[in-house]
């Protein structure tokens, strides 16, 4: 697997969110990746930065349009420095959220992408990592 | 405050042409009567209507206090120029040099007035100078005031214009939303639909997603939130615009949006709910 072309982007605020969803569905196009397959990315890439910035304190997206023989994929670190997660099953459970949200995000974006690495500590931040292939 | 004296006033009386012809001057010298906004002919009738108000003010009595009475029709005559000029979009400073440039003209006019009298003229120049701060103070005052009452209709425009409710059809209401649904909006969003549901009598409201491009997690809370809202409010929602893609994003994601009634398009919504408030659709003839 190499990387043609990589890049970092902040995820602070809100905006940051909005402006990373962008981001990322340019990536998805220019990766040849199918209407359905850009808006998968594109939510799970959502559901991720919007973690960053509400419980992860913010961080940022690293991206990477990765390709392997024929194929092209776009592979998405969220990466924060916040309270990590202490139960990670938790976490990974369909409907449990701490804050006030449904609880989808992380088992949602799970579902919508081909590759899905959590990684956290408490106290030492949480990175999430996924992948999309074309 | 200081009152003119009778000689003052008389003076300015006498002098009302070539005092309004070196304020003018004034005004010009400062750009501020050279501005497309104003046509030359306002300008002149404004400042010869200040100029009458001016001695009307002093002359019918208590100058002392801008808030009495023989003040009004000056107040009213600065408020509604405030108002004018702020909607043409000028500053405050533009605004108050109109009144503080009349100063020189008027201080030139005592000084050879009161040439034989320095201790009136010190008198007179403290009062003119004070009822011209004044004046001035209370148009920059109305001016903010003004300014704020713009502000706040072009920011309420703004609201609404990206929160279009349209009314369909008798007792049917579109939402049609466009955009980021970040979370601000959204709550907009929603209070002016469930006011407009109120407003209108409507039984049936249509959310259109078709300008949405993500459907997250949080957007689709705040859909089920403004579903359930309409709900309790008696009337039906349905959501419409829900494009193939977002379909199977929703489904991955594990949304339950079972009990809501979705459909691909607004035409088909409109269709289901002109069929729901009893209207028979088909093609005429
Ligand atoms: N970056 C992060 N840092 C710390 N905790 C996180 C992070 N991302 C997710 N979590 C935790 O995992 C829970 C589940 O996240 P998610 O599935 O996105 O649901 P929700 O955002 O609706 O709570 C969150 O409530 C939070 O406690
Ligand atoms: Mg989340």
């Amino acid at each position: 697997m190499t990387a043609a072309s990589s890049g970092s982007h902040p995820v602070r605020t809100e905006q940051d969110v909005v402006l990373a969803r962008q981001q990322v569905r340019k990536l998805a196009v220019s990766s040849g990746l199918r209407l359905v397959d850009q808006t998968k990315l594109v939510t799970a890439a959502s559901e991720l930065a919007r973690n960053t910035v509400i419980y992860g304190g913010g961080g940022d997206m690293d991206w990477e349009v990765v390709e392997e023989g024929i194929r092209k994929g776009v592979r998405l670190v969220f990466r924060d420095e916040g309270p990590g997660i202490p139960d990670m099953k938790l976490a990974m459970t369909d409907g449990w959220t701490s804050g006030g949200g449904l609880g989808l995000g992380l088992t949602g974006a799970r579902r919508l992408v081909d590759e899905f690495s959590l990684e956290s500590a408490p106290g030492n931040g949480t990175r999430v990592t996924i992948c999309k292939w074309s | 405050m200081s009152e003119l004296s009778q000689r003052t006033i008389d003076a300015i009386r006498r002098n009302e042409a070539p005092l309004l012809a070196s304020w003018s001057a004034n005004l010009e010298h400062s750009g501020a009567s050279r501005d497309m906004r104003i046509s030359h002919a306002e300008f002149d009738a404004q400042t010869r209507e200040f100029l009458r108000l001016v001695v009307v003010g002093s002359s019918t009595g208590d100058a002392a206090s801008l808030a009495s009475n023989e003040w009004s029709e000056t107040r009213a005559f600065l408020e509604k120029l405030s108002r004018s000029r702020a909607q043409l979009g000028f500053d405050s400073q533009h605004t108050a040099s109109f009144i503080f440039s009349l100063k020189r003209p008027l201080f030139e006019l005592l000084q050879k007035e009161y040439a034989d009298n320095a201790e009136a003229l010190a008198a007179q120049l403290w009062a003119v100078s004070e009822l011209l701060d004044a004046l001035g103070m209370h148009t920059i005052r109305t001016f903010q005031k003004s300014r704020e009452e713009v502000i706040a209709r072009q920011q309420e425009e703004l609201l609404e214009l990206s929160t279009p409710v349209v009314k369909l059809w008798d007792g049917v209401l579109a939402l049609p939303m466009i955009g980021t649904l970040d979370s601000q909006r959204t709550q907009v969003v929603m209070e002016s639909l469930l006011q407009r549901i109120v407003e209108t009598g409507s039984e049936i409201a249509i959310i259109d997603i078709t300008g949405v491009p993500t459907v997250d997690t949080l957007v689709a809370q705040h859909l089920l939130k403004t579903v359930t809202a309409i709900r309790l409010m008696g009337a039906d929602a349905i959501i419409s615009g829900v494009r193939p893609q977002i379909a199977q994003t929703i489904v991955h994601l594990g949304l339950d949006l079972q009990g809501i009634v979705t459909k691909a398009n607004l035409a088909d919504a409109l269709a289901l709910a002109l069929k729901r408030s009893g209207y028979a659709v088909g093609k005429a003839g």
